[in-house]
């Protein structure tokens, strides 16, 4: 698993994809990081005297809403729960997704097939509609939305790790392993795990894409992250009713979630890129044995 | 080599076969026999040669003689004990004393491990006592690599290279049998040729018994003392590979070596 | 003179030389063996000949066929000479087949397209040729899909493909490379006797020497991408000159059948 990690880097910071993923990604992070420590002013503390301010004006980079609270720190910390929801969606879409996809794989034939119908089936259903169900039912909370984006974010991850498991334990090597003794459990840590680790990566950068969005989604329908926290679904949620008169307001955190998504994306693309070139790499060094 | 020896290796009455994809609703899926019916022997110093071309079901019948997979029917004993495929802690002893290089030296050697861990994986496996590390070098010395690669990874040898570390990794545990899945057919000529005078010397060296898969009855005729002939999963033809070579009786025998590319005298 | 005339031919892929200074010479219905290991670059030679190099590829020399510059020649020029003069079989016979037409018509394509033949003559001019590779039922292979044949179907299939348009010059790059020794030997049986019959000029890409051994009465090595030996396969066989073809003889000789000690 090490060799490559220096050198995806490298390709990747050097696909424009990439490149540019890395960057939105980056301010994301930064924006949430910096949050932690300092914001101009407190996000949540509403000042009715400046209510409505423009940008730029009573120490106002960004203005204030119809409460008086300052736009560029309701951003800021919105950063934080975007990040937060989306990165824990992920870890549980990689646990769900691996575990599924291992015992699609590993298990008897006809429990295997069991699995896969059931994965298949949660696939139909779109993450959203999955998410919003189940905080119809447990409430809205910063859990149920991580858990409802999570798993649904996982089966569609389970099926492409199946496929990629699948396709591992048909490789010579996972042979070669049990002749040499190899038991299950070690053959998948050894050599099926390393194997679709690249594949895996990609897969939940494109997860974090669509959790940020589903969490912005699911805050602007009030089934995510409950006030006081900070988010920027709820801000434009908030904030809809006056687009006209103030249309900053509404922009700024859209402008934040578009640019959020297309980071991940991009950043996903820029990783397919970097594996495949380094793949691309290795097939070049064996044409002339053609 | 006389009859009452108890063979290292007995198949009898080998059958396996795979259900092919359904090609239609109502009829069921067809299947496909891969080894009908064979029975073979392997002698502690003896050398077999299972001869056949693709489809003929010889890889099949080298992964049911390794325990790799499961027999419709009948039995596979080593050193008299029946061997069936299961729980790797059972098959240990086993594992230990037979081991196997495959065809392809890029398919068979997981692109994201090291010479070393590729070489010590029967050793950990196994849980053969001892320095792995000492043990790693002193292997690659003897399939002629220099014990400074054990940090490479295979992507960066050649083929013959690789098939190298594939059979360093086979001889790790210090088998009795050494099985070898076409070892030598994805080889160029010249390169065949060093790896085959490998085989031979290691087999010397280490008092190994040969079981070696090939299409390439040339191949055979260098390694192997006995001969199997398979066609469409059966054998058709077995027997010392002295005679069987010189005086074949199976007409598909005859054609296999008829086939043969040769050089001018 | 010559048919195919390459003289000091040079490919640099990505700045590193790969082809260095080739020179060949094929009379009309003359046959040629290309031996060299992997990369040593017999295919790229041959490809730069059908001008099937990458873009990437620097080359340089000349490559005459009839007398006609090849290096140089515009893309429609070339596509036109390598369905009329010169044809090309490769070693994974599925590549040169496209998976979603069925047999007839990909043979019946370059007849239309070279040889102005109208849909119903090139349909039956596609059996003939079926029939004429040794298809068993030609009428029912021009009818299957490519991936409802075998192997050595296939490669026959990919040969009638290369001889429809009867060209002068046929290269088969390590054509029975992936086929199993029976098939092989009925392959180069079948070769032998269509390139006679047309008076084909054939270069033969190997890198086993045995093979070509009875099917090309001259041979060349490569080695590294220069030419090290050329000559009479028989003398090249029994007398080498250069040791690097010597270690080529031994290697065929200790693997294949021409050694007369048995195993231990």
């Amino acid at each position: 698993m090490s060799v490559p990690s220096s050198r995806v880097l490298r390709a990747l910071l050097k696909s424009r994809s990439g490149f540019a993923g890395s960057v939105l990604v980056g301010v994301l992070v930064l924006s949430a990081l910096v949050s932690l420590v300092w914001t101009p002013y407190d996000p949540t503390l509403a000042r009715p005297q400046d209510s409505w301010l423009l940008p730029l004006s009573g120490g106002h980079v960004l203005g204030t809403d119809r409460l008086g609270r300052d736009e560029l720190s309701q951003l800021l910390t919105g950063a934080r729960s975007t990040l937060r929801t989306a990165l824990l969606a992920a870890a549980i879409a990689a646990v769900v997704g691996l575990a599924l996809a291992l015992a699609a794989v590993l298990v008897p034939r006809w429990i295997g097939a069991a699995v896969v119908q059931f994965t298949d089936v949660l696939i139909a259903f779109p993450v959203l509609l999955i998410a919003m169900i189940l905080t119809a039912v447990y409430g809205g909370s910063t859990w149920t939305a991580v858990t409802a984006i999570g798993v649904g974010a996982g089966v569609n991850v389970a099926r492409v790790a199946r496929a990629e498991a699948g396709r591992v334990l048909g490789t010579d090597y996972v042979l070669a392993a049990h002749a040499a003794g190899s038991g299950t459990w070690r053959t998948v840590r050894r050599h099926v795990l390393p194997n679709i680790a690249p594949t895996l990566i990609v897969q939940l950068s494109l997860v974090l894409s669509v959790a940020v969005l589903a969490e912005a989604a699911l805050s602007y329908l009030g089934f995510g992250t409950p006030p006081p926290a900070v988010s920027w679904g709820r801000m434009l949620h908030e904030q809809q009713s006056y687009i006209t008169a103030r249309p900053l307001l509404v922009i700024w955190p859209g402008l934040a979630v578009v640019c959020s998504v297309l980071g991940f994306n991009l950043l996903g693309d820029g990783l397919r890129e970097a594996a495949d070139a380094r793949l691309r790499v290795r097939e070049l060094q064996e044409v002339p044995g053609a | 080599m006389t009859e009452d020896v108890t063979p290292l290796l007995r198949a009898t009455g080998l059958s396996r076969s795979f259900r092919l994809p359904r090609t239609s609703l109502f009829a069921p899926a067809a299947l496909r026999h891969a080894v009908r019916d064979v029975s073979l022997e392997l002698r502690e110093g003896n050398s077999l040669g299972i001869v056949g071309e693709s489809g003929s079901g010889k890889s099949t019948l080298a992964r049911l003689l390794l325990a790799l997979d499961r027999p419709d029917s009948g039995t596979v004993h080593y050193r008299g004990r029946e061997i069936r495929p299961g729980a790797p802690r059972r098959l240990t002893w086993f594992r230990r004393e037979v081991q196997v290089v495959l065809q392809d030296p890029m398919g068979s050697l997981d692109p994201r491990t090291t010479v070393r861990d590729i070489v010590a994986e029967p050793l950990e496996c196994l849980r053969l006592p001892g320095g792995h590390d000492d043990r790693v070098d002193e292997l690659l010395r003897a399939v002629g690599l220099d014990p400074s690669v054990r940090g490479r990874y295979p992507h960066e040898f050649s083929g013959g290279q690789r098939q190298r570390i594939a059979i360093a990794r086979a001889l790790a545990p210090g088998p009795k049998v050494l099985v070898g899945d076409e070892p030598l057919s994805a080889l160029d000529v010249s390169v065949r040729a060093q790896i085959l005078a490998l085989l031979n010397d290691l087999a010397e060296a280490y008092g190994l018994t040969l079981l070696l898969v090939s299409h390439d009855i040339g191949v055979v005729r260098h390694l192997c003392t006995d001969v199997l002939v398979m066609k469409d999963g059966r054998a058709v033809e077995q027997g010392p590979a002295a005679s069987v070579l010189a005086d074949p009786r199976h007409p598909y025998t005859r054609r296999l070596l008829a086939a043969v590319p040769r050089l001018p005298a | 003179m010559s048919l195919l005339k390459i003289t000091d031919l040079s490919v640099r892929i990505g700045g590193t030389a790969v082809v260095e200074g080739v020179s060949l010479d094929l009379a009309p219905g003359e046959r040629l063996a290309l031996i060299g290991e992997s990369g040593s670059g017999k295919s790229l030679t041959a490809l730069a000949v059908m001008g099937l190099l990458p873009d990437s590829a620097e080359v340089t020399g000349s490559i005459r066929l009839g007398g006609e510059e090849l290096l140089g020649l515009g893309d429609r020029e070339l596509s036109r000479l390598r369905g009329e003069r010169m044809a090309m079989v490769f070693q994974e016979p599925m590549s040169a087949l496209n998976p979603l037409m069925r047999i007839g018509k990909q043979l019946a394509e370059p007849l239309r397209l070279h040889r102005g033949l109208n849909r119903r003559r090139a349909a039956a001019a596609a059996v003939e040729l079926a029939a004429q590779v040794g298809l068993p039922d030609p009428e029912l292979v021009v009818r299957s899909w490519p991936h409802q044949l075998s192997g050595g179907q296939r490669q026959r299939v990919g040969l009638a493909m290369a001889l429809a348009t009867r060209p002068a010059l046929l290269i088969a790059d390590e054509p029975t490379t992936a086929l199993d020794v029976t098939v092989q030997a009925d392959m180069l049986k079948l070769l032998d006797d269509l390139v006679q019959q047309h008076g084909t000029a054939l270069l033969f890409i190997s890198h086993d020497l045995a093979v070509v051994a009875e099917l090309c009465p001259r041979a060349a090595v490569l080695k590294d991408g220069r030419l090290v030996e050329e000559g009479a396969t028989d003398t090249l066989v029994r007398s080498p000159r250069h040791s690097y073809t010597q270690r080529l003889v031994d290697a065929a000789r200790a693997t294949g059948w021409d050694t007369p000690e048995v195993a231990r």
